[in-house]
């Protein structure tokens, strides 16, 4: 009798378990589905097969890939170098900051690290007005441009993401033995050897984290590029590109689609290779954050 | 031993003027308007010099020094120049009238008098708290049944934490388009209704709900298996053979262990639900009529992000945009940190 009862509910279970799936994953469905159709059969029948084939398919992506506001290749070559430059430096000089702020126990060290903290509570609403005429002086003053331009873009993602991750790294660097340091500069290594040799290959679990984190951010973030880049500018990201796109293309729910498609692709494959290291590190990223 | 310390000394030495000197040319071309193309890269050059010059000086009393000013610079010149410098500028030209490029006048506090005087804005506000309230309950009741529920013992449990979680991977533009699109298509013809949700501003911030929870619960979900998992499993088989039924198990054991779990994942929700506006313009762009205390206001659905956005870059009035900013930062900040002394309070209460 107990085990019946038992079985019974997890069959129920299973069951609003399905149910609840198929509902999180119908959008992605309809998305993938109506690419596959013209623009006239997707009004009258957007759910079914109805209009489905491979040659609209085709050329629905052939549309998006060539248009000239979207140009896919270069857009996400774009997303793609913007993302991977901020990473890699927030990476760096994130772990080389957070080790000298957790290493050195002084007043200055402790003011930076409380300004860090305090930093990760102001909106970007606040900041982005005087942010864009900033980069436009410094820009002018440096002669380097730091609007419409990809380094100008990595060098703000490093202002903004930088709190965050030097926030979880000096979490993580307290719990690394300080004896381990103290062997390494006996046996005569400098500090900046300490740093490249000792502690750096030992953040690796938690640059895993910080690099997920962040780049969920950046490659999904919208009012920064599309501020700082110009919706029509000669840099772009996909997401301003979408947005440009859909103003452009209203209601032809074929190209849009279709676009909205490339968007998520390239995060859905990375998420189905790499899943169990995304989740935990978005878990890790909450609880430490 | 002497000699090459010496002349590594004279090397860096010279290494740093040389950096110098550079640093100072570009920036005297800049203010003798000059437009030399190879300026920022000059500069890049002097800088990178200085830093060498200072890595290879040779000492060993400072030079612990020198490598924790080489390795903090960057971040934190990065950091000045994005945050502090903006928001120091930015809270100084809310009480101007500035336009994005210069300021004319000092106008003291007329900005901030003036949008509580704009019906529009207070509507912002009044929808915003209305939509952080809606999703702060709904997105953790949500996240937390659907823990519930995949710490059970069912089949697939793996692919079942993917799937919830598989829409926070993907950014509110699109996902907004793709539910515009599922709210002005499919639900028509499933409802077989003429009108989308989103044509009408009390469904369409149902709508953005909806999409809201869609993204979020799946990731807030994860947190909350995350805290399952630490309640200790003797504890849960001591209260089975005390007898507490599942209810019991619930509310007086589950809950209260996973009180710090909870306070992490309201203030997720509730930052994350002030700061939307991704999928807000994306899914209604703010419009949607109201008719309220005699004033006819046409964006109904508009919140605070997307109200600053709005004005400052669409209607290009930027100092009283900044000045809404400031507001929101403001509450931003109080609301976060009465959010946390509460979790606090209530934590050790229990």
């Amino acid at each position: 009798m107990h085990t019946k009862e038992k079985t019974s509910s997890v069959v129920i279970r299973l069951i609003i378990a399905i149910i609840i799936a198929a509902y999180v994953l119908f959008p992605f469905f309809l998305v993938c589905v109506n690419s596959f159709k013209q623009s006239a059969d997707i009004t009258s029948n957007p759910i079914g097969f109805n209009g489905v084939s491979f040659g609209q398919f085709a050329q629905n992506m052939n549309d998006v890939i060539n248009n000239k506001s979207f140009t896919f290749w270069q857009t996400f070559g774009y997303s793609a170098i913007i993302t991977i430059l901020s990473l890699v430096l927030l990476a760096v000089l994130g772990s080389m900051a957070a080790w000298v702020i957790c290493r050195n126990k002084t007043a200055w060290s402790n003011v930076i690290y409380f300004t860090f903290i305090a930093s990760m509570i102001i909106p970007f609403q606040v900041v982005m007005l005087p942010l864009i005429s900033t980069f436009r002086d410094v820009g002018k003053f440096v002669g380097i441009p730091m609007l419409k331009s990809v380094p100008g873009i990595v060098f703000a993602y490093l202002g903004f993401g930088g709190a965050m991750t030097v926030f979880i790294l000096v979490g993580f660097i307290k719990g690394i033995p300080f004896d381990l340091e103290e062997a390494a500069s006996i046996d005569g290594c400098s500090p900046e050897q300490v740093f490249f040799k000792v502690i750096f290959p030992l953040l690796s679990p938690v640059i895993t984290t910080v690099t997920i984190l962040n780049g969920m951010w950046i490659w999904n973030d919208y009012l920064l590029p599309s501020m700082m880049l110009g919706q029509n500018g000669p840099v772009k990201t996909l997401p301003v590109a979408v947005q440009a796109f859909v103003g452009s293309y209203v209601k032809q729910w074929n190209l849009i689609l279709a676009a909205a498609l490339l968007a998520i692709l390239p995060m859905v494959i990375l998420f189905l290779i790499a899943q169990k290291q995304i989740m935990e590190g978005m878990i890790e990223g909450a609880v430490k954050g | 031993m002497k000699t090459p310390s010496a002349s590594k000394q004279v090397m860096s030495i010279l290494l740093m003027i040389a950096g110098v000197a550079l640093v100072i040319w570009s920036l005297a071309m800049d203010i003798k308007g000059s437009d030399v193309s190879y300026r920022g890269a000059t500069l890049v050059l002097g800088a990178v010099g200085i830093i060498a010059g200072l890595y290879f000086y040779p000492t060993i009393k400072h030079h612990r020094t020198i490598i924790n000013i080489i390795f903090l610079f960057p971040l934190l010149f990065a950091f000045a120049v994005t945050v502090i410098i903006p928001l120091v500028l930015g809270i100084g030209y809310s009480f101007t009238d500035w336009d994005g490029i210069r300021v004319k006048n000092v106008i003291g506090v007329s900005n901030y008098t003036r949008m509580f005087t704009q019906a529009s804005f207070l509507w912002s506000i009044f929808i915003t708290f209305l939509f952080v309230v809606f999703n702060m309950i709904l997105v953790n009741l949500v996240a937390f049944l659907l823990a519930l529920l995949c710490t059970s013992r069912i089949k697939g449990l793996g692919f079942f934490r993917a799937a919830y979680f598989l829409p926070n991977l993907i950014g509110g533009i699109v996902l907004g388009y793709i539910w515009n699109f599922i709210f002005s298509n499919v639900v028509t013809e499933l409802l077989k209704t003429q009108y989308s949700m989103l044509a009408d501003t009390k469904t369409a911030f149902m709508a953005i709900i909806i999409v809201y929870i869609w993204q979020y619960a799946g990731y807030i979900m994860l947190i909350y298996i995350t805290g399952l998992n630490t309640i200790p499993g003797d504890v849960l088989e001591a209260s089975a053979i005390d007898g507490a039924n599942p209810l019991q198990t619930l509310f007086e054991i589950k809950i209260p262990m996973i009180a710090p779990t909870i306070t992490i994942c309201t203030f997720l929700t509730l930052t994350s639900a002030f700061k939307q506006f991704d999928v807000n313009l994306a899914l209604t762009n703010g419009t949607g009529s109201v008719d309220i205390f005699d004033n006819y206001l046409t964006n109904g659905t508009e919140m605070l992000a997307l109200n600053i956005y709005n004005t400052a870059v669409i209607k290009n009035e930027y100092a009283f945009g900044e000045a809404k900013a400031v507001l929101f930062f403001i509450i931003l900040a109080c609301v976060s940190i009465l959010q946390v002394r509460i979790s606090n309070k209530k934590e050790v209460e229990l």
